[in-house]
């Protein structure tokens, strides 16, 4: 059952530029790992950050300074932006992973504000007019990442999706694999009840570090690959409106769920991109959806349909 | 039957002809301009909805048809956000097959509009950014920057004010790109005027607290108070500045960019007096009343010049591909840089190489109350300033396609 999901969602993945827009695919993509990565972080750890977009900005702007400036192919570039991400994942970490609840919203919170200043202070991201023009450079060497082919009188930039299709394939995988291992079984513990995951001996910090750490370089590679696919690394990314965006995407979409922030991301941005003529609506539709959805449906959409089946799994067995 | 059967080869021959023919004219059968501005932010009174009722007149006022093609208007919020801008345009060069993109309203969408044109081959007219780096470092052969810029601005506006006595400046500047750049310029035109500067204050975008900035300002002892910010900023700084008795205190206020709506907004009790620069002023000759009048009676508000610019970078756009004869990207630039510019919006214009629409621009004063003889009588003509005068020379630029 589960396989066959699995193999689903990637061939629709695969065919999914030849239906829909390919560049409003990409920036799908982008946010979905955005979500999943933050999910990893609240779902499983219970950890509430409010400065994820300071790793998703922050690594947009390195990624996106480096290929530009220096020439860095782009599977280089979002690897070092993913890396620097990590890198302050871990201050982050060591600075907030002792607090908890609204304190260590409140740090992160923080934290990213200063990574904004930076961005907006320092010479290098332009200021409030974006880092602009990174070119998207030939993967590996060999294959030009801008190149549009033109099928049916549609532009298509196929190598540029395919790119970013693995990169998130990747990253959901790495994601989905660290919440069924063993880390994740203790992520879990930590989250129901510390005191006893203490008492049972688990090194509760350095494991809620960790996934802090790993949560902020997936966010990273987001980040970095976004930039690629716009050529574009601005202050939107690193502002806290994106940290507050990528909350309300995983709990739309449902809590702890491994598909949960997917559907929230997909959700959020297409309401976002078709709702766009409306000005300033979208926000109020958007707070309205996710106020029916905290009223009515408080596991998310994914979380509600999981609810469902155990339900019916349990009524079965009777 | 055989006879008819050549007959029918022939003239399906001479359809199929006839067809390509007329595709080599208009690409896609329909010529599409594309509307990208703010709809609900600071800059929304500037352009927003008057804009696109500026550019549905354009068309309107064309035949809604060029070479005998439908011309389509099509409209978004760019929110100010480069990215969002991006998205879009690029959206709608490769899904909408836009052909033309105006307004956008900070320079930050603006160059992320035009860096989208450059490698969709997608012409772009800004009308409501101001930066000079849209026609220097990141100019672009299908960039055009339609109405304003941070040079041509304080050229005219503070050149103006120092050669009429303020002699020493205190700026207070919008903490970012465009309003360190609105600085730098009016800096060095007050000193190449003789003038000084005493000092300056920078404080964050959507600002609204300014007493300790004005204090400081007033502390100096400048005698002119510059004000290298926009829209929300630049209505709260006057507005607060009187509260403290700036100008009662012998300081002048200089806007370095104001619009229009920002003088609505103020009153004529708390503007008064103020010199400005401007590329338009509705009240300015019987061509700019006549559109203007039109434009209120669908809008109810007064065109900025922003607006009005809208409206110019249309029809300009649609002359070019009526003369050129196709919407082709590269012959329609090259029409248009041959144009000379003259509508009740441009005066003695015409597209430079590197994208500058250079136009000549007016010094403006904002009347008194005693003075203004309807709601929407607010400014006076000083000076008009030459194009060639106000805008950068093309030797002092550092645009690559100018050779």
């Amino acid at each position: 059952m589960n396989r066959k999901l699995w193999t689903a969602l990637f061939l629709l993945g695969m065919v999914a530029p030849f239906l829909l827009y390919p560049v409003f695919v990409m920036q799908l993509l982008c946010f979905a790992l955005f979500a999943c990565a933050f999910n990893l972080l609240l779902g499983y750890a219970g950890l509430l950050s409010f400065g994820h977009a300071a790793f998703f900005g922050g690594a947009a702007y390195i990624t996106g300074y480096l290929v530009k400036n220096t020439g860095l192919t782009p599977e280089l570039g979002v690897l070092v932006g993913t890396l620097a991400a990590g890198m302050m994942g871990y201050l982050f970490g060591l600075l907030t992973i002792r607090r908890q609840g609204i304190y260590f919203a409140m740090i992160t919170l923080a934290l990213a504000q200063v990574v904004f200043f930076i961005a907006l202070k320092s010479p290098f991201t332009g200021g409030e007019d974006g880092l602009q023009d990174i070119p998207r450079g030939m993967f590996l060497g060999l294959i030009n990442l801008g190149h549009t082919y033109h099928i049916a009188g549609k532009p298509l930039e196929l190598n540029l999706y395919y790119f970013v299709f693995a990169i998130f394939c990747l990253g959901f995988w790495i994601i989905h694999r660290a919440i069924h291992s063993p880390f994740g079984q203790v992520l879990k513990a930590i989250r129901e009840n510390e005191p006893r995951a203490i008492s049972l001996g688990y090194k509760v910090e350095r494991v809620k570090l960790l996934a802090f750490v790993l949560s902020a370089s997936l966010t990273g590679t987001a980040g970095a690959t976004k930039s690629l696919v716009f050529q574009l690394a601005s202050l939107t990314d690193s502002s806290w409106h994106a940290s507050g965006e990528v909350i309300l995407m995983t709990l739309l979409g449902g809590l702890g769920t491994v598909l949960g922030p997917v559907v929230g991301a997909f959700t959020v941005i297409t309401l976002q991109s078709e709702l766009s003529g409306l000005g300033s609506w979208v926000m109020v539709i958007i707070g309205a959806t996710f106020v029916v959805c905290v009223l009515a449906f408080r596991r998310g959409f994914v979380g509600e349909v999981l609810e469902k089946i155990r339900i019916r799994a349990i009524k079965h067995n009777k | 039957m055989k006879k008819s059967f050549m007959q029918f080869v022939m003239g399906t021959a001479i359809l199929g002809l006839a067809m390509t023919a007329s595709a080599a004219g208009i690409s896609s059968n329909v010529v599409k301009i594309g509307v990208l501005t703010d709809m609900s932010g600071v800059y929304s009174a500037i352009g927003g909805k008057g804009s696109v009722t500026a550019a549905k007149m354009a068309i309107d006022d064309f035949g809604g048809k060029v070479l005998g093609k439908p011309i389509q208007l099509i409209s978004a919020d760019h929110q100010n956000k480069a990215d969002i801008a991006s998205t879009k345009a690029r959206e709608w060069a490769d899904t909408e097959h836009v052909d033309m993109i105006t307004g956008l309203l900070n320079s930050g969408c603006a160059l992320a509009v035009q860096k989208i044109g450059t490698e969709k081959k997608m012409i772009s007219m800004a009308t409501g950014a101001g930066s000079t780096t849209l026609t220097n470092e990141h100019c672009s052969p299908y960039g055009i920057h339609y109405v304003y810029d941070t040079y041509a601005l304080p050229k005219v506006a503070g050149s103006a004010i120092v050669d009429t006595g303020g002699k020493t400046w205190y700026f207070l500047t919008a903490d970012y790109a465009f309003g360190h750049s609105l600085e730098k310029n009016t800096k060095a035109f007050v000193k190449a005027h003789g003038g000084k500067t005493l000092g300056q204050v920078r404080h964050p975008l959507a600002t609204a607290d300014f007493s300790s900035y004005l204090l400081q300002a007033q502390a100096s002892g400048a005698k002119v108070i510059g004000l290298a910010n926009a829209g929300g900023d630049f209505i709260n700084a006057v507005k607060q500045a009187r509260e403290f008795g700036i100008v009662q205190g012998g300081q002048t206020i200089a806007g370095m960019l104001v619009f229009l709506s920002d003088v609505k907004s103020l009153g004529l009790d708390v503007a008064q007096g103020m010199n400005f620069a401007t590329s338009f002023y509705w009240d300015r000759d019987a061509a700019s009343r006549e559109w203007s009048k039109r434009y209120f009676a669908k809008t109810n508000a007064m065109p900025t010049m922003d607006q009005a610019g809208v409206y110019s970078a249309v029809t300009t756009y649609l002359k070019a591909i009526k003369k050129a004869g196709t919407d082709d990207p590269d012959t329609v630039m090259k029409t248009m840089r041959g144009m000379k510019i003259n509508d009740f919006f441009s005066i003695n214009g015409y597209l430079r190489a590197d994208g500058s629409m250079v136009h000549d621009m007016f010094l403006v004063e904002v009347k008194k109350p005693s003075e203004s003889k309807s709601p929407w009588d607010l400014l006076k003509v000083i000076k008009q300033v030459p194009g060639n005068e106000a805008f950068m020379p093309l030797s002092e630029g550092s645009c690559a396609l100018v050779k």
